[in-house]
């Protein structure tokens, strides 16, 4: 749309790679504007996502419903490929989900779930009460978010799962460095 | 001072959480887009992608059968069709470091951790438009260049070669200790 005409290409040679360089494409979608130009997109964007809000609490809910049949699923047939995967989406979305739902709590959980299908050697080998306990946290802070004491409650619940996981994790990946690695490597979001 | 203008920009939204879909057509609608095309899984992305040339794809990573970085692969073969040049900007929940590395070498423009916010957003479309990066292509890799700056401080052997630039001369660490005594 914004490049009628693709840019011609500038190809510099070297003896194991090329520069590929073109004019770029999206330059006339640039506006200048004057320091006083009043406009502000990301003001606007972040007014909309708050009109939104109101069914944010709808959403996280039907979120953390599909997680819970993903569980259920696996309580039946155990963990098979299409179990796992789905058990995992399921909470890798409440993962990046939560916290834009005004859920961080139950992003921090759903995180530590991601991290135990991830890592362990042998889901078949983890304790089923770990896993459930995950899933009712997260029903849990989901369902309760109304009641005034919920935040702190849901914090310290998704932090002791976390502490409860890593070290699990910890010891079942000792003879697996590079999960051992990943495992306590850092993540690239700022802890608040 | 510069300014998008968003409604010059067609979008490619790629994400199976339908919830997610509409925060993200939101907050580009809210930015002043009017293209903004929808798919809920990698496969419909590509051909969305052939068919509708969008100016930005913005993927998540994790969907089912055919993921984002498949597609970022598949959007990036320097001699297909379609324009494997756009700017691809990854949304995801992986929020590890090893994930990024992944992403950008499978061409991978911009990474955006979720939780998601309309300032990052914005800040990611406002950097592939007003600074885009040189492609590079070798044996292995193709899309942009995946050094966003030069680094003086580097110490080691320079792995691209060709021409004057055969071997990148460093000092020693040894060198380095010398010196600063």
């Amino acid at each position: 749309m914004a490049k009628e005409k693709p840019g011609k290409l500038e190809v510099t040679s070297f003896a194991d790679h090329h520069v590929i360089t073109q004019p770029n494409p999206l330059r006339k979608v640039l506006l200048r504007v004057p320091e006083s130009d009043l406009d502000d997109p990301v003001g606007r964007a972040e007014k909309a996502l708050a009109g939104l809000s109101g069914e944010f609490k709808n959403w996280m809910a039907i979120e953390a419903d599909r997680l819970s049949a993903a569980h259920a699923a696996i309580l039946r047939s155990g963990f098979t490929d299409d179990a796992r995967e789905e058990l995992f989406r399921a909470a890798h979305d409440i993962k990046g989900d939560a916290a834009t739902f005004g859920f961080p709590s139950a992003g921090a959980a759903a995180e530590s779930l991601c991290r135990i299908i991830e890592h362990a050697p042998d889901l078949d080998q983890v304790p089923s009460d770990l896993i459930r306990h995950h899933i009712n946290a997260i029903q849990a802070i989901v369902r309760e978010r109304t009641k005034l004491d919920t935040a702190a409650t849901a914090g310290v619940l998704s932090r002791s799962l976390r502490g409860i996981t890593d070290e699990f994790l910890t010891h079942a990946n000792r003879d697996r460095p590079e999960h051992l690695e990943a495992i306590l490597a850092p993540s690239i979001i700022p802890v608040e | 001072m510069y300014r998008i203008d968003f409604n010059k920009l067609r979008f490619l939204i790629c994400d199976d959480n339908p919830h997610m879909r509409r925060i993200l057509r939101t907050l580009l609608h809210s930015f002043g887009a009017r293209e903004a095309y929808e798919s809920e899984d990698g496969a419909t992305a590509l051909e969305m992608y052939t068919h509708y040339v969008p100016d930005i794809v913005i993927t998540d990573w994790a969907m089912p059968i055919f993921d984002g970085l498949e597609l970022a692969q598949m959007i990036r073969q320097p001699d297909s069709k379609g324009n494997p040049y756009a700017p691809i900007i990854m949304l995801t929940g992986h929020s590890d470091k090893r994930r990024v590395t992944v992403a950008r070498d499978a061409g991978v423009t911009e990474f955006l951790a979720k939780p998601i916010s309309a300032k990052g957003l914005y800040q990611r479309i406002l950097n592939v438009v007003a600074n885009p990066r040189p492609f590079i292509k070798t044996k292995t890799y193709f899309g942009p260049d995946r050094r966003r700056n030069t680094n003086n401080a580097y110490i080691g052997p320079e792995r691209r070669i060709g021409g004057e630039m055969e071997v990148m001369q460093q000092p020693s660490l040894l060198d380095k200790a010398r010196s600063s005594v």
